[in-house]
């Protein structure tokens, strides 16, 4: 799937509509990315992994200007995402967060609506282009025969698709997420990661997403940001950072990396005690 | 992509009913709204201990004019009042992500209260004018100590802790209400009556005082429906899709005080309305708050000269206040929502 040269990270990504300069976010005087600087390839999916509170969460935050910098900044299109007004921001720059909240009652078409209100505005009601897109957002995510439903009855799976379709509503051309596959089983991991391929790949939709699924991630990222402490330790291709030097740094864990048989993307085996142990009792 | 069973999507691809507003529904609310209003407030002028003829109203010779005038004036606050309580709920569950939220149970009634105690005993205010600005700061400061007692914590105010410490805030304020009239007998019979939450014997004049002040939180409530749209899918998204978060909260906030002080300064405090109205309109047209906002402002009017109508004729020649009838109803549907076991849905 990805297919890009193994060059130095800031080559590829120089002029990059999303950046972070040198940019420390926290929560109160407790500063989680420190002075960081990384930039999100237009046009490709962005996978930021790492292991809990090592501030991946944090930073997706930070570029989706919930959380304002307390040092260096979040560049959009050259300019300081902060001082950009909301409005404008909401158009160019989506997002779902990990737990948003679905009012009750509220039916499949009304929700993805919702996404439509950066383009609305006291004067401006609803339009024939909210129309289309809300249609659109339905069709890509397959969600069309679920249009009457109500969001309360569907299953996790169809669910996470009918949020990604309210992002889709947007129309934005970069897309956040922030674990879009938590809660669900593998099967749904993999029908929403695969949804989110394809919306890159016909909408050329940049799509910046934190997994814990270090293979999902290998599997679908085109570039794999690593953190580790509020800092990257690795960024490339998967090929390029999912190594067993990388893992045991960002993870602390002893691995394996093999080829995916699907894929050929890179694949970690942990070690783990139980499988040391029984290593030693097979013959080699 | 086809199948037998019935898509929602025309064969141009586009929807076949709009994603705006589910319109059907939204008719048949405001049908029903209308009707039950004109019901309601011609009920209210001619029933009551005694049954008045519709035109001793507008003949000023008869001998129930006088009642029929003093009715009117009855139904006109009830309308009032009845329509702040229905948005003000509509309001503060959408403001508060909580389905309890409700001027009562959050303390903000028990706030205005103990303002327009001190306002009384205290400063001596007697003028109907005053009273209004010492409800509207007791409904804010109320409004705001809730929340910040209920934001201690980790989890911040989640829907429980609000409810649990409007609560208390009503406990406590209550008791010191209590006790404020205890020493004081001069105040308790200017209170007792404003006390129980009525429309009856107002007076005209007091209906103007507060009518500009209901109508400023009316328009400011009503332009918030997209904002509270946004809000109700956490702050997060409804940042995400351009909100200002705090500076919605404080838009809602001042809406929120203007209405619940003026209702409360106007009737007393009335609990229970602004609770019940909006989940029934909610279970009517679903949560847009474009439509749930006007229809709970509808029909919490209708509810409130519905109460204070039945009130009437339930034990004559005695009343039942309004205050009293929306807690025997009000106290059963509040313990099936806390029961239900879905707070925090909104």
């Amino acid at each position: 799937m990805p297919d890009l040269p193994a060059l130095p990270d800031r080559s590829r990504t120089a002029g990059a509509r999303l950046r972070t300069e040198r940019v420390t976010l926290g929560y109160g005087d407790r500063a989680v990315v420190t002075d960081l600087t990384t930039a999100v390839p237009d046009g490709k999916v962005t996978v930021i992994v790492g292991a809990n509170a090592c501030g991946k969460s944090t930073l997706l935050r930070g570029m989706a200007r919930l959380l304002r910098p307390t040092g260096g900044s979040v560049l959009l299109d050259g300019e300081a995402i902060a001082s950009l007004p909301s409005r404008q921001v909401a158009r160019t720059l989506g997002l779902l967060p990990q737990d948003p909240v679905t009012p009750e009652g509220v039916s499949v078409v009304d929700l993805v609506g919702r996404g439509r209100h950066p383009h609305q505005g006291a004067l401006r009601r609803w339009s024939a282009a909210d129309e289309d897109a809300v249609a659109e957002a339905l069709r890509l995510t397959d969600t069309l025969d679920l249009a009457e439903r109500l969001v309360d009855e569907l299953s996790g799976g169809q669910r996470q698709r009918v949020w990604i379709a309210m992002a889709l509503a947007q129309q934005t051309e970069l897309l956040l997420l922030d674990e879009p596959t938590t809660y669900l089983d593998v099967a749904h991991q993999v029908e929403v990661l695969d949804l989110l391929a394809e919306l890159n790949e016909a909408r050329s939709t940049t799509v910046v997403m934190v997994l814990h699924d270090l293979n999902l991630a290998a599997r679908y990222a085109d570039h794999l940001v690593a953190m580790r402490a509020g800092r990257i330790v690795a960024a490339g291709t998967p090929a390029e950072v999912i190594t067993e030097p990388c893992v045991s740094e960002v993870f602390g864990m002893a691995c394996r990396v093999v080829p995916d048989p699907v894929t050929g993307t890179p694949m970690v085996v942990p070690l783990g005690r139980a499988a040391r142990h029984r290593t030693q009792e097979v013959p080699a | 992509m086809s199948t037998a069973t019935s898509t929602p999507v025309t064969p141009s691809g586009r929807l076949a009913r709009p994603a705006g507003v589910r319109r059907a529904s939204a008719v048949t609310a405001v049908a029903v709204l209308v009707v039950a209003l004109l019901v309601a407030a011609v009920a209210s002028v001619l029933l009551g201990a005694r049954w008045i003829g519709p035109t001793s109203l507008l003949d000023p010779t008869s001998p129930t004019h006088e009642i029929a005038a003093v009715r009117l004036d009855r139904t006109l606050l009830g309308l009032a009042v009845g329509g702040a309580l229905g948005l003000v709920g509509a309001l503060m569950q959408g403001l508060t992500r909580n389905p309890l939220a409700d001027p009562g149970v959050l303390g903000v009634n028990a706030g205005a209260s103990l303002a327009m105690v001190v306002a009384i005993s205290v400063m001596g205010v007697s003028d109907m004018r005053a009273y209004v600005w010492w409800a509207f700061a007791g409904a804010a400061i109320a409004l705001v100590l809730v929340h910040a007692i209920a934001s201690v914590g980790r989890d911040g105010a989640t829907p429980v802790k609000v409810a649990i410490a409007g609560a208390a805030l009503t406990a406590a304020v209550t008791s010191w209400v209590s006790g404020l009239l205890l020493v004081d007998r001069k105040t308790v019979e200017s209170f007792r009556l404003w006390q129980v939450g009525t429309v009856a014997g107002r007076g005209d004049e007091v209906l103007l005082i507060g009518l500009p002040f209901l109508l400023v939180g009316a328009v400011l409530g009503l332009a918030c429906a997209r904002t509270l749209n946004a809000l109700a899918l956490g702050d997060d998204l409804a940042r995400g899709l351009g909100r200002h978060v705090v500076r919605d909260r404080l838009v809602v906030g001042v809406a929120t005080v203007l209405l619940a002080g003026s209702a409360v300064a106007l009737a007393g405090p009335i609990a229970f309305v602004g609770l019940i109205v909006p989940h029934g309109v909610r279970a009517l047209v679903g949560p847009d708050y474009r439509l749930v906002l006007p229809l709970s402002l509808g029909f919490g009017a209708v509810l409130v000269v519905a109460a204070d109508t039945v009130g009437r004729l339930v034990l004559p020649p005695g009343e039942v206040q309004v205050g009293i009838m929306s807690a025997v109803v009000g106290v059963p549907v509040f313990l099936h929502l806390v029961r239900r076991g879905r707070i925090g849905a909104l």
